[in-house]
């Protein structure tokens, strides 16, 4: 998978170390705005609240 | 110097490299998802790095900044201060009063948000929807995280018996004092109920409760601290600078 990528990425190896770690900071920031925000949502370890077992309308669980 | 075809292709398969033997389709496929698993033991380590260390950076900030602003809004409220406090319905997800508690320092200020779904609690402290507001008879009931997204009750297991804790609003700053604490599991509601703890009793005293994770990094139980109004001062009256000062001792 990275073997590919990384023969696919043009120019002499420092480019390419440059592109791979660009690439890598982009991953890590769509992950720390989009995807984390969106799973932490979903985590039980983040309710701080006393609900019934049956919650009527707060979304935590 | 220019090379046939023939000749071009016979020098390529020599400089190519020795004949080591295209690998497997299987084993192709093992090595990308071993790969793929390896990418994703990073992510989950880049999510408890966001988890423990990047929400409470961002909250922080910007629940500093919701603070600052509230400031300034109460700073413009006209001072008809007579005791009344916050007006009954607040929208939810809308900050109306700031939190301080000196135990916990003497900069100590989370903002209140009306609610307590997870969006609401990364941005402070929340206040259960249909519970009293600070200052009323029945109980002002809050919510807070222990750890992560800026943590307003990391330490709520340090509050004792005869803490104050002050809720600021528009009008007034309402003033309680803390008088125990209970650990119970998460669906015992009946914390937060007008008469802590005694559900369908009709409250004739003003009660807050605190409710936070327990233990750290857990939310096997809750920690709940149940307060009770000191008094309530109008807002023009300022805040006693008695009551701020950082309490000694354990």
């Amino acid at each position: 998978m990275y073997g590919p990528l990384w023969r696919a990425l043009p120019g002499p190896w420092p480019v390419k170390l440059l592109q791979a770690l660009v690439l890598t900071l982009a991953f890590v920031a769509a992950c720390f705005l989009w995807l984390f925000p969106a799973v932490a949502d979903h985590l039980p370890f983040n309710d701080n609240t006393v609900t019934s077992s049956s919650p009527s309308r707060t979304t935590t669980p | 110097m220019s090379l046939t075809r023939a000749e071009r292709r016979a020098l390529e398969q020599v400089r190519g490299r020795p004949s080591r033997p295209r690998p497997s389709l299987a084993s192709r496929v093992i090595g990308v998802v071993g790969e793929l698993l390896i990418t994703l033991g990073v992510v989950v380590l880049l999510f408890v790095g966001w988890q423990l260390w990047w929400t409470d950076i961002t909250a922080d900030r910007a629940q500093a900044q919701t603070i600052q602003s509230l400031e300034r809004q109460f700073g413009h409220a006209p001072a008809d201060g007579q005791g009344t406090v916050t007006p009954a319905a607040v929208p939810f997800g809308k900050a109306f009063a700031i939190v301080r508690i000196p135990r916990l320092g003497s900069a100590y200020a989370r903002p209140v948000l009306e609610g307590t779904d997870h969006d609401i609690l990364s941005q402070g402290i929340g206040h259960y929807e249909g519970t009293a507001m600070p200052g009323k008879v029945g109980n002002f009931a809050v919510a807070g995280h222990r750890t992560t997204y800026g943590k307003p009750f990391s330490d709520i297991d340090k509050l004792r018996p005869g803490d104050v804790v002050i809720v600021e609003t528009r009008t007034s700053y309402v003033v309680y004092t803390v008088q125990r604490h209970v650990i119970v599991t998460p669906e015992h509601v009946e914390v937060v109920a007008p008469v802590p703890q005694k559900p369908g009793v009709r409250p004739t005293q003003a009660m807050m409760t605190m409710t936070a994770c327990h233990p750290r990094y857990s939310a096997a139980q809750r920690y709940v601290v149940f307060a009770s109004l000191l008094r309530t001062i109008p807002r023009a009256q300022g805040i006693p600078a008695s009551l701020l000062t950082v309490p000694k001792g354990a």
